[in-house]
């Protein structure tokens, strides 16, 4: 058995945390965190040259051709650094989606450009409150033109065009939602930035009047194709979670240790320590789970639903645990716009919020586990 | 990243799986597969002489006790090939709960510290399930606080003489021998005062008293020594260094890598697909299954880490410490699951015998042992600092007694 990753896929990882360590310092992130710029272009340009977003895309594609495990330790260090960019948009859906349900035409033109960074990508789905189903999508496509408005689009800002879940039949199934490709840049389209819990990734309000839209995959089969590349997402995510969850508990240890408080370090306090120590316990078990999800998206194992919803599902939970108890083994200073325990605490909200939140995924991986029962 | 073995470790688990399929003990396992979580389906068995009898058949084919060397009854076998045995022997290895201290615990700390002659006399029938050995160390005292033990041992000629009590020792009402943490110098700091033993538990002066526990069951005791002599060449380790032959005994527990504990979500999952409530199966309910994801992902984060520690071993590396969050996850999840479980039969969760219970009582007996669970091998507050002090690093807490000599250690609160 080698349930772990390999010596090479190791210093991948290592490879990437210095490169983020540089690149992506918190004070870095605090520029995209105060300032007016979607993403960090320098960031982007980097990731680029390190050849990153083309990891698992083919060769003949313009990518590296390398597995998803790679894909997974770069998620990894991209959420351990908080990255201020647009890679899960780009890269871990909307890549995903042209790959799983493009033209081979639609893959050459597009897929060489997500590789190289030359093109954004996102996903449109939300309209507004609530997690998005066939019954939520009211952004209608007419004749190829799309009208209405999603509201938030996670990237929207940086990206150049987005995959949009549009209603192409009346009612309210999943056989009337297809999905498109639209040019963000193009006539018909305005979008505005939004203010939300973190932007370190900024997110948009994207209103279509009447724009072009290129049909990915076949009309009726959006909400299917959307399900299905949803959950390699959700793996990659997952890392990113991880990455961040880690982090946020090294911050919490290394303050833990050098903090005085009554004539003695506070990790020296059970209190302080027990808090750590379930902080540990989670991380570690997103961790296996996580590395279950790699294992079934790195071999398309038929078990990669369930191993998906249940790394999802507990890299949520570990993130938001560790964020949120890091700030509090900092007291009062974890709570300054000074110190960067917030930086987690944002971004472990938002990610529990994107690809669908904890409820939708706890519904999918009990869906699937009880579907394996039965079997 | 796979779960496949490799060439050796397939050929090794072949040679298993065709000894157990021509010599498993088969009218047991239905019975052995529900039984667990202090519920036991192995009704009109003489669970000591089948657990004797299965002990003998591995031994006598070189399937006991694989990790140990050859001459003292085992296998010399590696890690990864004692870990393969186990996935392979799978339900039947509950019964040989009698021998997990033995083998685990007691056996591990002859073979590193008794003399030869005693080596070859114990530790073989040991392997064999002939003999059952006990581990004497918790006290009214010194649970938690282990080396707070008060247990006296003065040497007396070539024997000690020994008197005190030691508590929650399970299995101590059939068992053979035993190995027993004693103080001998009082007057010295608590850690540096003891001394360990091994000795036969029919000797006299011994009282076994069975500790009748929560769920009605008494699978520990009080035993309690009055004048006990035990022999000087029965000592394990030297006068004084107690505490490091018991952290030997400690750490050849927590060496011992299963495939995840269980916590009771297989059988939750089942019973919420299977219950069906005014709205349909409890399965369709938001709040069911929001509870149900949350364990079903603990559950799979154990064993998904018991896999990351045989990896290290199939590599011939030591696993990392992720192993240690394992009881801690699993207890209180099992106590969390029991208690859901019980709600959801609404008063009727009340009942506990088999004929009126829901799903044949299984989670009220759950509910019943699971205390025991979070306390026993450590609690879940020793397991949180172990993991806080030697994993995260953390700071030790500051020890009031530690340089104070034993006899002037306060003893009353208040």
């Amino acid at each position: 058995m080698e349930f772990d990753f390999s010596e090479d896929q190791k210093q991948l990882k290592d490879q990437a945390r210095r490169f983020l360590e540089a690149k992506s310092s918190p004070k870095a992130v605090r520029v995209i965190l105060e300032g007016p710029e979607p993403y960090d272009k320098a960031l982007w340009k980097g990731l680029a040259e390190m050849g990153f977003m083309g990891t698992a895309i083919p060769e003949e594609f313009g990518g590296l051709g390398a597995t998803y495990l790679e894909l997974c330790v770069i998620a990894e260090e991209l959420g351990r650094a908080v990255a201020p960019v647009p890679f899960s948009s780009s890269i871990f859906v909307a890549a995903e989606l042209l790959m799983a349900a493009g033209t081979q035409a639609q893959k050459e033109t597009y897929l060489p450009k997500l590789a190289s960074g030359e093109l954004i990508g996102c996903l449109a789905l939300s309209e507004g409150v609530g997690n998005a189903t066939p019954k939520t999508i009211q952004v209608q496509a007419s004749s190829g033109k799309i009208t209405g408005t999603k509201l938030p689009v996670l990237d929207g800002l940086a990206a150049d065009f987005a995959v949009v879940a549009a209603r192409t039949s009346a009612g309210t199934d999943a056989h009337g939602i297809s999905l498109f490709i639209v040019d963000l840049k193009g006539a018909g389209v305005s979008r505005s930035d939004v203010e939300t819990i973190d932007p370190t990734r900024k997110q948009a309000s994207v209103t279509f009047n009447g724009a072009a839209g290129e049909p990915l995959g076949a009309a009726g089969e959006g909400w299917h194709i959307l399900q299905k590349v949803l959950d390699r997402a959700a793996v990659l995510t997952a890392f990113e979670q991880l990455g961040g969850a880690d982090r946020a508990l090294e911050m919490a240890r290394d303050y833990a240790l050098d903090r005085m408080a009554f004539g003695r370090p506070i990790g020296s306090f059970q209190a302080v320590k027990h808090m750590l120590a379930d902080m540990y316990v989670s991380a570690t078990l997103a961790r296996s789970n996580c590395y279950y999800g790699a294992w079934a998206l790195s071999t398309d194992a038929a078990e990669l639903g369930e191993a998906a919803a249940t790394s999802r599902v507990c890299a949520t939970q570990a993130y938001q645990h560790c964020a949120k108890n890091n700030i509090q083994v900092h007291g009062g200073m974890g709570f300054t716009w000074e110190f960067d325990c917030h930086l987690y605490y944002r971004r472990s909200n938002l990610l529990a919020l994107s690809l669908g939140s904890l409820s939708v995924w706890e519904d999918k991986l009990i869906d699937r586990l009880r579907a394996k029962n039965a079997a | 990243m796979n779960f496949d073995d490799t060439p050796q470790e397939a050929e090794f688990r072949k040679s298993v799986r065709a000894w157990l399929d021509a010599n498993a003990p088969k009218q047991f396992e239905a019975g052995l597969r529900n039984s667990g979580f202090g519920h036991t389906a192995l009704e009109g068995v003489d669970v000591m002489k089948a657990s004797k009898d299965w002990q003998r058949k591995k031994y006598d084919a070189g399937w006991a006790c694989l990790h140990w060397p050859k001459e003292y009854g085992g296998r010399g076998a590696t890690p990864i090939e004692r870990v393969i045995w186990q996935q392979e022997e799978g339900v039947y290895a509950s019964l040989s709960s009698l021998f997990i201290i033995g083998h685990g615990m007691c056996g591990p700390t002859m073979m590193a510290f008794a003399s030869e002659e005693h080596k070859q006399k114990f530790l073989p029938p040991l392997a064999a399930g002939e003999n059952i050995w006990c581990q004497l160390f918790s006290e009214p005292a010194g649970g938690s606080d282990l080396a707070g033990l008060r247990t006296k041992a003065e040497k007396d000629g070539d024997d000690w003489i020994i008197n005190g009590q030691k508590i929650w020792t399970s299995g101590a009402h059939y068992s053979d021998y035993g190995i027993l943490i004693t103080r001998t110098d009082p007057t010295v700091p608590k850690h540096k005062g003891l001394t360990m033993f091994f000795l036969d538990m029919r000797s006299p002066g011994i009282e076994i008293r069975p500790i009748k526990q929560v769920n009605g069951q008494s699978g520990f005791n009080e035993v309690y020594f009055t004048d006990v002599r035990i022999p000087d060449s029965q000592r394990l380790g030297k006068v004084g260094e107690g505490w490091s032959v018991s952290l030997t005994t400690l750490m050849n527990e927590r060496l011992s890598i299963g495939a995840g504990m269980p916590t009771g979500f297989p059988e939750l999952l089942d019973f919420c697909t299977r219950l069906e409530t005014a709205d349909g199966p409890a399965i369709d309910d938001r709040n069911v299954r929001s509870k149900l994801a949350t364990w079903a992902v603990r559950t799979s984060g154990l064993k998904y880490t018991a896999f990351r520690s045989i990896s290290a071993l199939s590599k011939g590396e030591t696993p990392g410490p992720e192993n240690s969050i394992g009881k801690l996850v699993a207890g209180p999840t099992m106590q969390e699951i029991a208690t859901f479980a019980l709600d959801l039969q609404g008063e009727a969760g009340a009942l506990l015998s088999p004929e009126h219970a829901a799903a044949n009582a299984r989670f009220q007996a759950m509910l019943l042992r699971s205390p025991a669970t979070r306390v026993e091998g450590g609690t879940d507050e020793i397991l949180r600092n172990i993991i806080a002090e030697r994993v995260l690093g953390l700071p030790a807490d500051i020890r009031v007694d530690k340089a104070v000599p034993f006899n002037q250690i306060p003893t009353k609160g208040r």
